[in-house]
């Protein structure tokens, strides 16, 4: 009785965009010839389209370049503030993390704007060494680019889980391993990082998830670059342009599912992994 | 929508709104069409008997056509809304017609558009209500690409006959002659670039709406549609060819400013005659006056270059209707409206207010054709943006599809400005990614 009033707003928020989502996903609407059940006919036709399988592979190898580099200079900041051997560590601590209160949408501009060879920041300094950069918003190095605006972004924020993570280790640890004559490294390697397992790993399953629904930024850098950046560059992209451009709904529906069963099943496997291993 | 051609259609929404400095003149108001005929609906009576209809639209002069319109007919409630420009209203009216619930009774849709909504019959066709009448009254671009079949399906609002805007201070100082054929366009590129490395003839990244454009002035007919059987092709298509085998040059000797139209970058190009031409559609004039203040004097217009020498061929750019959807439960009272907006008094408030008429009698008068712009250093611009409008070859069709497909342009064609894919072969994929779309929507596309 008393979870009542909770099921029906669990039903109602996180629920029924589901069920809608599913119910859509089975039917598909036509300009000529109006709407038909389907079946699983939407689902073959994503699970046999090169686009959906091109953005999914470029979210893919994103996830395994971005992701690493970002949670490894994160990892580095957070040992080195908390080290204590670092002057002036909440002003570090402060504008590492000021990224992230940036909106998404304002950074992908700003960035964008930094990124023009003509007028922007590469531009100028093209123009005042004399030198010819490559233009970061070429078909070649785009993606780049966009993993360069996730993790300026982003670091900031996983610094602050693993700093927050590290903070809550007993000092007594390091104490004893003092004591047996310990040094910086076996330390971070035989305490620290055992320690804040379970934040490396939640941190990676946000970082998964995040790569996986990449969206704010090629959609911002796609006014500057829309060669560059098609309109299948990433699923989610995909699942967008379908549904605005192409009045697709149903398909549309259907690629953002099988998308979500994707991500669950990776990020499930990630925890199960990550939490299984014994140090 | 990808936010590109948002960005786009706003530009060229814009153009259309911002179209201060046109000139105007006089409009006859037939007073509608109206007949003893059974049929055609009687403008006046319907005008007098009242009601209250509902008008989607983004273009910004309605407002004050809206304003005459009550004034003049006191019983009739325009309820005017913008749901959004372009795409994010094609969205909106879409969607309402799927829940056939707060349709309005009139909804602005651009030309390439229109056979998307004709086709799947959201659309009343106006042709037996009083626009089969219309005949000779709209320029013929315009006038053909609101008829989809049979029917009318929308009466023409505005129109952009295609012209050449040149910056004739940057012609005149690598003296370099301003082209009257594709080929001596493509010999002004190479100079004015080789003068100078940074100047360009014309900016370019691939642009749905200028390439379906150039082909339709090069006498292409890419598109064939016959009810919902659709052909579609690019590489049998003279036309195509005709502007492939130029633009392909161009791009390939990188004479194109890699600079997006409407950026903020493109308005500083056209500014400081590092982008020295535009070849686009007559509401331009407007758009040059409020975003480029730098380049008054220096800008001019010509006609559009030819594919052959001596030929006077132009094509549209741009451009929009008012129709009337079919789930509307006022259509009488709609077309009245609709007439008096398109074809009626209201088209002097829309001049007034910057527009470029579709209406001949507008673009022939001497009023409109006389007035000098002192933008373009006192150059009689209507002139030639008239003579333009005369000229658009006719037969061109869009797909019924024309919304989606232009959205996967750059997916498609705007490679080969970025990669070692020739126009060609981006044809060709644009081509099978369209026709694929199109069969999945019911249609039957190049079988």
């Amino acid at each position: 009785m008393f979870v009542g009033p909770f099921m029906l707003v669990f039903a109602l928020v996180f629920l029924a965009p589901i069920v809608y989502s599913l119910y859509l996903s089975v039917f598909r609407t036509q300009m000529v010839g109006g709407t038909t059940f389907v079946g699983l006919e939407n689902y073959a036709q994503a699970l046999a389209d090169p686009q959906f399988w091109e953005g999914l592979g470029r979210v893919s190898l994103f996830l395994l370049v971005q992701v690493p580099i970002m949670l490894g200079i994160a990892l580095l900041v957070a040992l080195a503030i908390d080290s204590g051997r670092l002057y002036g560590k909440s002003f570090f601590r402060i504008s590492i993390f000021m990224p992230y209160a940036v909106p998404a949408v304002v950074a992908a501009l700003m960035w964008g704007f930094m990124y023009g060879t003509r007028f922007g920041l590469v531009g100028n300094i093209n123009e005042a060494l004399g030198v010819s950069l490559p233009n970061p918003l070429s078909p070649d190095l785009v993606l780049a680019s966009i993993g360069n605006i996730v993790t300026w972004e982003f670091v900031g924020y996983n610094m602050l889980i693993f700093y927050s993570a590290l903070r809550v280790v007993p000092h007594s640890l390091y104490e004893a391993a003092e004591i047996d004559g310990a040094g910086q490294w076996r330390v971070i390697s035989a305490i620290k990082l055992p320690a804040i397992r379970g934040a490396l790993v939640i941190a990676t399953i946000f970082s998964i998830i995040g790569s996986f629904q990449l969206f704010n930024e090629p959609s911002i850098l796609q006014s500057l670059a829309p060669n560059a950046i098609t309109t299948s560059y990433t699923p989610n992209l995909y699942a967008y342009s379908l549904s605005f451009s192409g009045q697709q709904y149903n398909y549309s529906a259907t690629v953002a599912i099988i998308m979500g069963l994707i991500t669950m099943v990776i990020a499930y496997v990630v925890q199960l992994r990550g939490m299984r291993k014994e140090p | 929508m990808n936010a590109r051609s948002r960005h786009l259609v706003r530009g060229t929404a814009l153009a259309g709104v911002l179209a201060l400095g046109l000139a105007a003149c006089g409009s006859g108001d037939d007073g509608g069409s109206g007949g003893g005929d059974a049929a055609p609906v009687d403008t006046a009576s319907v005008l007098e008997k009242g009601g209250e209809i509902t008008v989607w639209a983004w273009e910004p002069t309605l407002e004050d056509v809206v304003t005459d319109f009550e004034e003049k007919y006191p019983n009739v409630t325009v309820n005017l809304e913008n749901v959004g420009t372009a795409n994010d209203q094609y969205t909106a009216l879409q969607n309402a017609i799927a829940a056939g619930d707060g349709v309005p009774d009139v909804a602005q849709i651009e030309y390439y558009a229109v056979p998307q909504f004709a086709i799947s019959e959201a659309l009343t066709d106006l042709g037996p209500l009083g626009a089969d009448e219309l005949d000779g009254t709209f320029s013929t671009g315009p006038w053909n690409s609101v008829h989809s079949g049979d029917g009318v399906y929308g009466m023409p609002m505005d129109s952009g006959p295609m012209a050449l805007f040149y910056n004739d201070e940057v012609f005149k100082k690598y003296g370099v002659d301003v082209p009257t054929t594709w080929d001596e366009y493509l010999e002004a590129a190479r100079t004015i670039h080789e003068k100078d490395p940074k100047a360009y003839i014309a900016n370019d990244i691939g642009d749905a709406g200028f390439t379906t454009s150039m082909i339709w002035q090069a006498g292409g007919q890419p598109y064939q549609v016959d009810g919902t059987d659709v052909t579609i092709d690019f590489a049998g298509d003279e036309g195509t060819q005709k502007f492939a085998e130029v633009w392909q040059q161009l791009i390939d000797e990188d004479l194109l400013a890699p600079v997006g139209s409407w950026s903020d970058e493109w308005y500083q190009g056209l500014g400081n005659g590092t982008i020295a031409t535009l070849t686009i559609g007559a509401w331009m004039p407007a758009n040059l006056e409020s975003g480029v203040p730098q380049g008054k004097g220096k800008w001019r217009v010509a006609e559009m270059p030819q594919w052959e020498a001596g030929q006077h061929a132009t094509s549209e750019n741009g451009g929009s209707s008012l129709t009337v959807p079919a789930a509307s439960k006022n259509a009488e009272l709609a077309y009245a409206f609709v007439d008096y907006a398109t074809n009626g008094e209201g088209v002097q408030a829309r001049l007034d207010g910057g527009a470029f008429p579709a209406t001949t009698a507008d673009l022939e008068s001497d009023e409109f054709r006389g007035t000098e712009s002192a933008y373009f250093g006192g150059q009689k611009i209507n002139e030639v943006l008239a003579d333009s409008a005369a000229n658009v070859v006719e037969g061109w069709q869009y797909l019924p599809f024309q919304v989606y497909a232009n959205s996967i342009f750059n997916d498609t064609v705007g490679q080969a400005y970025v990669s070692g894919t020739t126009l060609d072969d981006g044809l060709a994929a644009w081509q099978e990614q369209s026709a694929t779309y199109g069969n999945g929507q019911g249609f039957t596309v190049n079988k």
